[in-house]
């Protein structure tokens, strides 16, 4: 709860720079202003630098785990019983490229989309919450601006949460690990150089894999007036959808499941490329956002707000 | 908080509920609802619309069809292959419990457990045979030859090159490797079969596998037309149909798409005769007959690669390795030679195990075991006795009570047919 209280007052002070920007003319800037300000107050708050630290501390985690687990000169998960845990987890120790891979498999079904979640159900509820909502609309922006502003926002999250994950796990995988030609999962081989590119590529991927949740943690948000609720919801739809998504008598609605193809990033990582599932996946995201964000338009343009 | 909150949205709601705003306001979720409702329109209709375009091909008899076929020289091609299986086979599990552990392996179970590698060919063929893979098939001559499993974050490849032939699990980072046999251009054959044929003989992996098994078993006893056309993969192909003519077999129809250009084959369906969908259905998705690039054969086990010789793994899993033809020869050793009964699709096996049939041997189960048994079959009854028949979609086998087993490819009906017959 004190938390929220020290939220709350950052969130104060951010409705400040919108009313000067007002002072221009409403012109297609004003919703780039208002990007700004909204940037700037999601990336200012405590709770999104911790964020940031924790989803950047996994990589670290993972390193330094298999650097211990191996320093005798096993292998990791060797033996029989090979193949558990995350993806790509056996291929670290030979390539510390790979941990960027492993890192980003293990934050993806959980840290990451609950990240996300806190910060997409917090920004209409959150505001709702501290009071504030109602002095940012005063600003001559519009509501669907100002909602447009808060899911680019979101999304700018979604990119810096990934490459948190990405760019520590690179930093940690060339320290512990030797670096060096990348073996695609089909057995081939490729360069150093190559696989870096696919490694930003994967990076992207995972990041647009977001999109789709971004766009359903907006909409829970304009529900509600709490921002703890909407970030619960957020995140209980998030881990329910993931159980849906293994139970097997369901699989016919797998296919329409947000987090159904997130593990499809890994197909970059075949020779050649295998696309269809990673553009299945694309493709689902686009239909959440629109589908969710229209819906989080309807709601948040017909909303009275009181607080 | 909470309270306080939803008071204000009720409060909210109550005050501001004006016929024209309200009204108003509904409209906006049309959006959304719309949105959806196009989303949902569009993956609905868009496979729909595509079938509808067969190809108009100049019309060729079956003859002619198969002819091309035979003469197919395609040496060079790369696509992906879609297996879907559904053999019905969990209710097999009552021939004896084994066989079920060799038929529903899955995510390599087989190659793991026995203590051999995970990247043994063997178990990962099995996996094959339950279930929906995507395959991806490479080949360039008869030299080389590349087939790669898909999994999730994962694959499993068999890569034929030269006399070298390597199997490598991601998953694991394990890789198996044996040494094609050289030597006389009859085994340098065999040897750049040996990935394609040899180990997917029972498991057939490519279109072409499969449509030469199915040739082969065509006679006086079958069928064999030219029905209309289909687009396989984004190429013309016309639809050859093998339908049994005799009556009692569990297969419906088997049809391959021929590739109209090429004469290759690009699609394999089973369909049983009980209706239903396909038992097996084998298809490229994706098809390119251009020559792969040269390093899609290339294979050198990555850094840190657990390596297994052919060999060595013999020795050491060998009980693992042969699991699956232990389980069949279980089967087999349940009698002593097995008679065969009738031609054609209409085959039946009869063994004999000279012991006593599952019915009777359940009498010394308990109540529990009983009933189970009782549940995996069909209790009939016919002129040779009483007996327990176990079914899956293509294949039925009947087991008396006096230790008769009678295994094929065709209805319960037939089986019993047969086995009275026999008495």
């Amino acid at each position: 709860m004190s938390r929220v209280e020290n939220v709350s007052t950052d969130v104060a002070t951010a409705p400040a720079p919108v009313p000067a920007a007002g002072a221009r003319s409403v012109s297609p800037l004003w919703t780039l202003g208002l990007l700004r300000s909204e940037l700037v107050t999601t990336f200012r708050r405590w709770r999104t630098l911790a964020l940031l630290g924790v989803l950047a501390a996994v990589p670290v985690l993972i390193g330094i785990a298999i650097k211990i687990e191996t320093s005798d000169g096993g292998s990791v998960g060797g033996g029989p019983e090979g193949g558990g845990g995350p993806a790509f987890l056996t291929q670290i120790t030979n390539n510390g490229l790979f941990l960027v891979f492993a890192a980003l498999a293990a934050t993806l079904p959980v840290f990451l989309p609950m990240a996300v979640g806190v910060i997409a159900g917090d920004a209409v509820a959150g505001e709702a919450n501290a009071g504030t909502l109602r002095y940012l609309l005063v600003a001559p922006a519009g509501r669907t601006r100002l909602l447009l502003a808060k899911y680019a926002a979101t999304l700018v999250f979604c990119l810096a949460a990934t490459l948190a994950v990405a760019v520590s796990a690179l930093l940690v995988g060339a320290l512990l690990f030797p670096l060096g030609d990348v073996t695609t999962i089909s057995g081939t081989s490729i360069s150093f150089g190559d696989g870096l590119i696919r490694a930003v590529l994967i990076a992207l991927i995972v990041a647009a894999s977001l999109i789709g949740l971004a766009a359903l943690g907006l909409f829970v948000s304009t529900l509600t007036n709490s921002g703890i609720a909407a970030m619960a919801t957020t995140v209980g739809l998030v881990i329910t959808v993931q159980i849906l998504d293994t139970i097997p008598q369901l699989h016919g609605i797998h296919p329409y499941l947000f987090p159904h193809y997130w593990l499809s990033f890994a197909d970059l990582l075949r020779e050649p490329f295998y696309w269809d599932d990673v553009l299945k996946n694309l493709g689902l995201q686009g239909v959440y956002a629109a589908v969710f964000g229209s819906a989080a338009w309807a709601r948040f343009t017909a909303k009275d707000i009181s607080a | 908080m909470a309270p306080n909150d939803s008071a204000q949205i009720t409060g909210e709601t109550g005050e501001t509920g004006g016929v024209p705003a309200g009204r108003r306001r509904a409209a906006r979720y049309v959006v959304p609802v719309a949105v959806a409702g196009i989303t949902a329109a569009t993956i609905g209709l868009v496979p729909a619309l595509a079938s509808t375009g067969d190809p108009d091909l100049p019309k060729i008899s079956a003859a002619e069809l198969i002819e091309k076929i035979a003469a197919s020289d395609t040496e060079q091609l790369s696509g992906t292959v879609k297996i879907t299986t559904d053999l019905g086979i969990p209710s097999l599990g009552g021939l004896g419990g084994s066989a079920a552990g060799t038929f529903a392996p899955k995510g390599g179970a087989a190659g793991a457990e026995g203590g051999g590698s995970a990247a043994e060919p063997t178990g990962r063929l099995m996996e094959l045979a339950s279930g929906e893979h995507t395959l991806r098939v490479a080949a360039d001559g008869p030299d080389k030859q590349r087939l790669s499993i898909l999994d999730s974050a994962a694959e499993y490849s068999l890569i034929h090159n030269g006399d070298e032939v390597w199997a490598y699990d991601s998953a694991s980072n394990e890789a198996y490797h044996a040494t094609a046999p050289a030597g006389a251009a009859k085994g340098s054959e065999k040897g750049a079969k040996g990935k394609d044929q040899a180990a997917p003989k029972d498991l057939p992996a490519t279109p072409q596998d499969f449509a030469q098994e199915a040739l082969k078993a065509a006679g006086d006893t079958t069928s064999v037309t030219v029905d209309g056309t289909a687009r396989i993969a984004g190429r013309d192909a016309y639809q050859l149909v093998i339908k049994p003519k005799q009556t009692g077999s569990t297969i419906g129809s088997i049809k391959v798409a021929v590739d109209s250009r090429t004469g290759t084959p690009l699609k394999f369906t089973l369909l049983p005769s009980s209706g239903g969908k396909a038992a097996i259905d084998v298809g490229f998705t994706k098809v390119d007959f251009s020559k792969p690039a040269a390093s899609t054969f290339d294979f050198t086990p990555p850094k840190g690669a657990k390596v297994t010789e052919a060999d060595e793994s013999k020795a050491a899993g060998k009980d693992q390795a042969h699991k699956a033809p232990k389980d069949a020869k279980d089967l087999k050793g349940l009698g002593t030679e097995p008679n065969v009964i009738g031609e054609g699709w209409t085959t039946i096996v009869r063994l004999d195990t000279g012991g006593v049939g599952p019915a009777a041997a359940s009498k010394d189960m308990p109540a529990q075991g009983r009933e189970f048994m009782d549940a995996l079959g069909d209790k009939v009854d016919g002129k040779f006795g009483s007996g327990t028949v176990f079914k899956t979609r293509l294949v039925n086998a009947l087991m008396t009570d006096d230790g008769k087993v009678y295994v094929g490819a065709v209805t319960k009906d037939a089986l019993v047919k047969a086995a009275n017959a026999a008495k």
